[in-house]
């Protein structure tokens, strides 16, 4: 595996151009053209998932019909991630281009920003950078509208079809795929959801060009992602890095000396202790099961004070809180492994009963309906499996 | 009651009688009523011709959706994991001592309600709190008493 050092990159927040005309050079080109340059650039969603989002949007440019919509998935609510806010924040303009494009190649003539409750107060700002855009969008003649939808408070609504069920006034239980919902999304319409940082990246590729983007990363993980570094860290915040560093350098540059694991993704994601840290590397390649760690970007780290068994309650709490409840997997399971977990602690059940839990995790990850119950496991045995006596003593 | 009834028929109108709508109409009304009552509840639904039992199961699967009366602020303390390193047991017990009120309690002036949250996304500035609408980050148990005065001058 290729050694890389965690290398800079700023193309999310950059300022030096205008957007509008980036907007503007983008919509010279043929529509093709721009699904052509996505797929080429290899970028995929980098909500987490990871599904190359050139092919995504061919896929709603080839559905038929009229009634198309654009979603902005803002419902950023993995623990350890707070990237998205600060792009709302700071470079809005360049998520509604991103929008934009996204309209103008699927035909999509409404577009929505599913704004998480937590964020509420982003609003004002947003609603005035709105008002602009929508004044290009009439410069541009291109019949895109955006509005903003704010989310109720619920963890599942960031899985798209649950995004989608709560905006069609229902509750956030996730759908069974297929179809998905670039066939039958919104209202039964093709839709694309994406990830507020992925537009941006889609009007960036327009800007920089696919070759310049897939000359960062590596194969299978082109170009850079921001990532949300928070825990025992002298530099908490958010940082864009080029995707293929390994958790060692990682480390070096952010961790206070003393880290013993990091938790790559978030509750949802793994944790990967000081032993591996040398062959970890960040990008989707290999999948879930190799070393290679895909990512929404959160990153925590946790230094030789912290108690992993805490770190794990303090996840399987949340997850417990936030399982929607639609399937049993995942609402038993949840529930069950965190009594389990605390059982094994106070001495009640004998430290192979973790064994039970481990196989209890591996039936979530196989059964659950969707991305929460089924990633539970990932935390769970990562943690069990490489810190067990701390889950004893 | 007749307030009531305007408040839920002017968001109803505002919206759309439509079921995309019902998720900002029980925004709406959560805000202009302070919690959402299961007379609220049968009044939207007869409103937009939505069953009951289905606006109250989407208004109960919502954390931010208030069923109960709650104080004319309330405060949300991050209990995640990056909060919770930085030390937000120690956020709630100042806020329980200023207060003098257990979490999931309203004070008795009507003024606070204190409740607890999962993950607002200011994992790198925790301890962290909304009140409202509004973020408060790089907390300490002594700032924070700062920031509950504020709000009784309002």
């Amino acid at each position: 595996m290729a050694k890389q050092k965690v290398k800079r990159v700023d193309l999310i927040f950059s300022q030096e151009c205008t957007c509008k005309e980036i907007i503007a050079d983008a919509l010279k080109k043929p529509r093709e053209e721009i699904v052509q340059d996505l797929i080429e650039s290899g970028l995929k969603g980098r909500g987490g998932a990871g599904f190359p989002t050139g092919v995504k949007w061919k896929m709603a440019m080839q559905e038929k019909g009229n009634k198309k919509y654009v979603i902005c998935n803002a419902d950023e609510g993995e623990p350890g991630t707070f990237k998205d806010r600060e792009i709302l924040d700071r470079v809005a303009t360049k998520v509604l281009g991103g929008m934009a494009l996204a309209g103008y190649v699927t035909g999509a003539r409404e577009g929505f920003i599913y704004l998480r409750h937590e964020y509420r107060f982003l609003i004002p700002k947003l609603e005035m950078i709105l008002d602009k855009f929508h004044t290009w969008m009439d410069e541009f003649d291109l019949d895109f509208k955006v509005k903003l939808f704010i989310g109720g408070g619920a963890y599942v609504c960031g899985e798209e079809t649950s995004l989608i069920e709560s905006m069609e006034g229902k509750r956030g239980e996730p759908r069974n795929k297929p179809p998905y919902p670039t066939n039958e999304g919104y209202l039964g319409k093709p839709t694309v959801v994406n990830n507020v940082e992925t537009f941006v990246y889609t009007l960036m590729i327009m800007r920089i060009g696919a070759e310049k983007f897939k000359s960062m990363g590596f194969e299978g993980s082109t170009g850079s992602k921001l990532f949300s570094v928070s825990g025992d860290t002298p530099k908490a915040g958010i940082y864009e890095l080029e995707l293929g560093m390994t958790l060692d350098e990682f480390v070096k540059e952010f961790g206070d000396g003393d880290a013993k694991a990091v938790q790559v993704g978030g509750a949802s994601g793994f944790c990967v202790p000081r032993k591996r840290f040398s062959e970890t590397q960040i990008g989707y390649q290999g999948g879930l099961k190799g070393f290679s760690l895909p990512t929404g970007g959160s990153m925590m780290i946790f230094n030789s004070s912290r108690s992993m068994y805490n770190v794990l309650h303090n996840y399987l709490e949340f997850f417990e809180e936030e399982s929607c409840g639609q399937c049993t997997p995942c609402r038993v399971g949840c529930q069950q492994l965190l009594k389990g977990v605390e059982a094994v602690k106070r001495g009640e059940k004998s430290q192979k009963y973790l064994n039970d839990l481990l196989r209890l995790a591996e039936t979530m990850k196989l059964t659950a309906k969707c991305g929460l119950g089924q990633s539970v496991g990932n935390s769970f045995s990562s943690i069990v499996e490489n810190f067990r006596e701390e889950m004893i003593y | 009651m007749r307030k009531r009834e305007s408040a839920i028929c002017t968001a109803v109108e505002k919206h759309g009688k439509e079921r995309k709508n019902l998720l900002p109409v029980l925004q709406e009304v959560k805000r202009v009523k302070n919690y959402l009552s299961r007379n609220d509840i049968s009044e939207i639904a007869a409103e937009m011709g939505l069953s009951s039992a289905h606006v109250y199961g989407v208004a109960s699967f919502y954390h931010f959706l208030d069923l109960k009366e709650r104080g004319q602020n309330i405060i949300w303390v991050c209990k995640t994991i990056s909060c919770y390193m930085k030390g937000s047991n120690d956020i709630m017990l100042a806020l329980e001592d200023a207060l003098k009120i257990k979490v999931g309690e309203t004070t008795s002036d009507g003024k606070f309600t204190l409740l607890q949250t999962n993950c607002i996304g200011w994992c790198h500035k925790g301890p962290a709190i909304l009140i409202n609408d509004t973020p408060y980050t790089d907390l300490s148990p002594e700032t924070i008493g700062n920031i509950i005065d504020e709000y009784y001058k309002k």
